[in-house]
């Protein structure tokens, strides 16, 4: 990764270095959601009050298949959340921002009353709960992502002779928050994704992928060249192995696979109260995992904003496993309420945007002699519980996956399928976690480009479970 | 409220002159209306609006979608996709594919007897808090979640060769949970996973028994609570419609998608097992097996009277007495291969892309009870809604969980358990089909959540089923 770390920076610097990929995007979005903002200030009647959160991106996507271009093309989007509120009672609605201020004033506007209408429907929440801070914070980081034109041209050449297939996602994202009660909150990240393979046949492919905010060509190169020896290897037969138990290596794109599973409901407030956490034991029941797993949300090193939806600042850190012991949950400002116990500015999902699982002490170097005799995963696929409240997953391995014996690689493996527990895999049969570490970006844009992001090691583990 | 209806217009004036140009306006209204534990959850509204235009030009093509519905706006999305297709006029993969025009003109409009808005918030509010009431009727009820999520979709696609179609879909999406705990056991039992939507209106609700099925949510969660885990082994198994929507999706539609076949989704949703000279020939299931591409449907949840590049949507077989007939690939697609194929290009919204999706896969009924089906096992299970999905990227070896099983054995349906999975290979899977059920065990059923593309989309589709007889299959519970 290229990632460098995210610099405070006045709005002014901001505008000085012309962040944003067109008129629309960017800090020239931040003003009209601010004068947005301040078009529903003045529509409030009596009491009323609101929150209103923000989520845009203006992105170039670039889809490649068999080395040439599939698809190419433009997205320019921005959705606005307005929670609006008399007391206890509120109602709240998402709208599309085109960028013309007048259109989204008439859009709020109407917005407003039809809330305003709902409301008239809706009992007091006993659990709304929202931040009351005047505060105005900005946060920008990454003016030197490459022209796409530019970066089409380098993919090409990385390519040249490879079947490579995968998405090149660039340009600039942008979070915001502001309330009736004063608060300004800007998040604005420039960054680029290429996420690609390259195939020999079939399923047979070596998969990486390469982020930042600055485009570093050696760096680039240095995977690209990764990529291409392991494609090496995967020219070789490949070999068919037993279900069994296997002393494995997962790679930090594979551990992260497994971790994205457990922290979907893992480190949930409302999961742990409502019984389907999936760390239910850990709970319930005091479980460890090794004592060398140590998990943080830590979003002083990643790419999320310090501010969540409903306006809460987050801490630099959360402790969510220490020495293998279950510490902290995400509290989200509901939870908060409901509970009774402060919120630590977690979504309303309360799942990880930062995860950071602590290094180990084993060399990336010496990985292979640490296997000895067994399986080097690159990837993992599909993950899925097939029980959840003994945070048992099941899922495929994918990509490069070798068999290794005498400390060696000694042919590509057909993909298998594991099926174990968590508290096997990070529990009694963790040999170790590596010292070296990856920042991997979330790749996934579902709904837009994310800014979630996890720090991890790999993991060398005993008697992994393989099933079929 | 931003509508289509001038969009014609405006699009004549900003379209550049290329070779071909699109453009595609989509507005998703929609509203959720959640109850849990008795309490009205943040229920919110949604109005997402917004256009793609799409430009070929020497050989490239390029895309770019705008929330800006004005001709200035129009006019820089169409300088952003020009400049795509520019940039890729000499490495785009679709350059030497001659792709006809999109010439239909041509409306769809889903049938709806009671509206969303003819029902007001308050009987939607006041209709769940009574199910969840249902729900909760155990102090081992730990969660309970009553909701309504409906949508209005509307889509324009206007072409510089002169296609114009206009299609409205109203969608009804009802959902039940139950989550039961004690003695260190949690389990869930839901109202079919989501896999009740519809498209339709409030009519929906009665056409799928969704107020009645809340006590039957509740006590089966509470049911499970005390059965024994999945035992182990090899048996038959006995799907319900609520399981087969997922083993139809997984291992037969995923396989098939054309898109997929050509290598587009290797990188992320994963290449097939499926290759273009087994269409026509490949032994696909036993010759029991009989799979439509079924978008005409008005009910279904994935059902359009064109896609979104235009194409009119017809049945048409997939697999017949088990033999592979025809990809699920749209016009894009089928130019690639000249293989004949389906009208299933279709975009989640107007800001990707159109590629090939599944739309309604439906497995067609066959002419056994289920009382025959369970009277034919020996030693069997019977398996209702899924929970867990995990299938390798050709889509072959599987692993599914279920919410409740239940033993079949010398002939009768005998004790519940829990946690019950199960795994196989889709190549083989299929051949084991023992018998379908007939018409009275159909049920019309699908999800909205099917992911895949890059950038990542979600679509809602449909998968119609009777239960199914498969025979040895590896059944397994959880650890203990």
């Amino acid at each position: 990764m290229s990632l460098g770390p995210i610099n405070e920076a006045s709005v002014a610097d901001a505008w000085n270095a012309g962040v944003g990929s067109s008129p629309k995007g960017g800090i020239l979005m931040r003003d009209l959601f601010h004068d947005l903002a301040d078009q529903i200030s003045d529509l409030l009647e009596g009491n009323e009050a609101f929150t209103l959160s923000y989520g845009g991106e203006d992105s170039d996507f670039l889809r490649f298949n068999h080395g040439e271009v599939r698809q190419a093309g433009a997205v320019r989007q921005g959705y606005a959340y307005l929670d609006l509120m008399d007391g206890a009672r509120h109602a709240g609605g998402q709208m599309t921002l085109s960028g013309d201020s007048s259109v989204d004033g008439a859009r709020a506007k109407a917005l407003v009353k039809q809330l305003r209408e709902r409301r008239r429907f809706v009992p007091e929440d006993p659990y709304l709960l929202f931040a009351e801070s005047d505060e105005t914070r900005a946060r920008v980081a990454g003016d030197t992502v490459p022209e796409s034109k530019e970066a089409l041209a380098r993919i090409r050449e990385a390519g040249r002779g490879q079947d490579l297939v995968g998405v090149y996602a660039s340009g600039v994202i942008e979070r915001g928050f502001a309330s009736s009660f004063g608060q300004r909150d800007w998040h604005q990240v420039s960054s680029f994704h290429l996420d690609w393979s390259f195939y020999h046949r079939a399923d047979k492919a070596v998969k990486c992928d390469y982020a930042g905010i600055a485009w570093d060509q050696d760096e680039f190169q240095s995977k690209v060249d990764w990529s291409k020896q392991q494609l090496e290897v995967l020219l070789q037969p490949s070999q068919k192995i037993s279900p069994g138990r296997y002393r494995t290596y997962l790679s930090p794109a594979a551990l992260q696979e497994l971790l994205r599973l457990v922290g979907g409901s893992g480190f949930s407030e409302r999961a742990r109260r409502l019984k389907q956490t999936s760390l239910l034991r850990m709970v319930d029941e005091g479980m460890e995992l090794h004592s060398s797993v140590n998990l943080s949300e830590n979003v002083a090193d990643g790419l999320a904003p310090g501010f969540q939806e409903s306006g809460f600042s987050r801490p630099d850190q959360v402790s969510l496993v220490q020495g293998g012991a279950l510490q902290d949950s995400l509290v989200s400002p509901r939870s908060s309420k409901e509970y009774g116990i402060p919120t630590n500015g977690a979504s309303s999902f309360e799942t990880p945007q930062a995860l950071d699982l602590g290094a180990g002490s084993l060399r990336d170097r010496e990985i292979l002699a640490s296997i000895d005799r067994g399986i080097y995963v690159n990837n993992l696929f599909y993950l899925n519980y097939s029980d959840r409240p003994a945070c048992r997953a099941t899922g495929m391995t994918r990509f490069a996956t070798f068999w290794v014996e005498d400390g060696r690689i000694q042919a590509p493996l057909d993909v298998m399928r594991f099926d174990d527990t968590i508290y096997r895999i990070l529990g009694e049969n963790l040999v170790g976690l590596t010292q070296e570490r990856e920042l991997r970006i979330e790749a996934g844009t579902y709904q837009g480009r994310s800014v979630s992001s996890v720090r991890l090691p790999g993991a060398l583990v005993d008697e992994f479970t393989l099933t079929l | 409220m931003t509508g289509s209806a001038d969009l014609s217009h405006v699009f004549r004036r900003a379209v550049p002159s290329v070779d071909r140009a699109t453009l595609r306006f989509v507005r998703n209204y929609s509203e959720r209306v959640v109850v849990r534990r008795g309490l009205l959850q943040p229920s919110p509204v949604s109005d997402d609006v917004g256009v793609m235009v799409s430009v070929q030009s020497g050989g490239g093509t390029g895309y770019a979608a705008t929330p800006d519905l004005s001709e200035t706006g129009l006019r820089e999305a169409f300088r952003r996709a020009q400049g795509w297709a520019e940039r890729t006029a000499d490495c785009h993969l679709l350059r030497e594919q001659s792709i006809p025009p999109c010439t239909v003109r041509g409306e769809y409009r889903t049938p709806v007897v009671t509206p969303w808005s003819e029902v007001s918030l308050g009987d939607k509010v006041t209709l769940l808090r009574e199910l969840c009431e249902k729900l909760d009727v155990d102090s081992r009820i730990v969660d309970s979640i009553a909701r309504l999520w409906h949508a209005h979709i509307e889509t324009r696609l206007l072409t510089t060769d002169g296609g114009d179609v206009e299609q409205h879909r109203s969608v009804m999406i009802p959902q039940l949970s139950a989550t039961a705990h004690g003695n260190g056991v949690t389990q869930t039992r839901t109202f079919g996973s989501e896999g009740y939507g519809r498209q339709g209106g409030y009519e929906v609700l009665d056409q799928v028994g969704f107020v009645a099925a809340a006590p039957n949510v509740a006590a089966q969660a509470l049911e499970l609570l005390d059965a024994p885990n999945c035992p182990s082994g090899v048996r038959d198994l006995l799907l319900d419609p609520d399981q087969m929507l997922l083993q139809i999706h997984e291992s037969i539609g995923h396989p098939l998608e054309l898109d997929r076949i050509l290598g587009d989704e290797r990188n992320y949703a994963g290449t097939t097992f499926v290759t273009q000279d087994m269409f026509g020939n490949y032994q696909y299931g036993s010759s029991l097996l009989n799979v439509t591409f079924d978008p005409t449907r008005p009910e279904q949840l994935a059902s359009y009277g064109f896609d979104d590049e235009g194409l009119p949507a017809r049945k048409v077989a997939i697999i017949e007495n088990g033999i592979l007939q025809r990809p699920l690939g749209g016009q894009v697609s089928q130019s690639r291969t000249g293989m004949e194929g389906v009208a299933n290009a279709r975009a989640s919204s107007w800001n990707r892309p159109p590629i090939d999706r599944m739309a309604n896969l439906n497995l067609e009924p066959g002419d056994s009870s289920f009382e025959e089906m369970v009277a034919s096992v020996e030693r069997g299970i019977y398996l209702e809604t899924n929970c867990s999905w995990s299938i390798d990227d050709s889509r072959n070896k599987f692993q599914f969980g279920c919410e409740r099983g239940q033993l079949i054995e010398d002939g009768r349906l005998t004790t519940v358990v829990r946690n019950p999975n199960y795994r196989g290979v889709s190549r083989t899977f299929w051949r084991n089909l023992k018998a379908v059920g007939n018409p009275s065990t159909y049920r019309v059923m699908g999800s909205p959540y099917c992911g895949k593309g890059e950038p990542n989309q979600l679509v809602f589709v449909g998968h119609a089923s009777p239960a199914c007889l498969f025979g040895d299959v590896d059944v397994f519970g959880a650890n203990q």
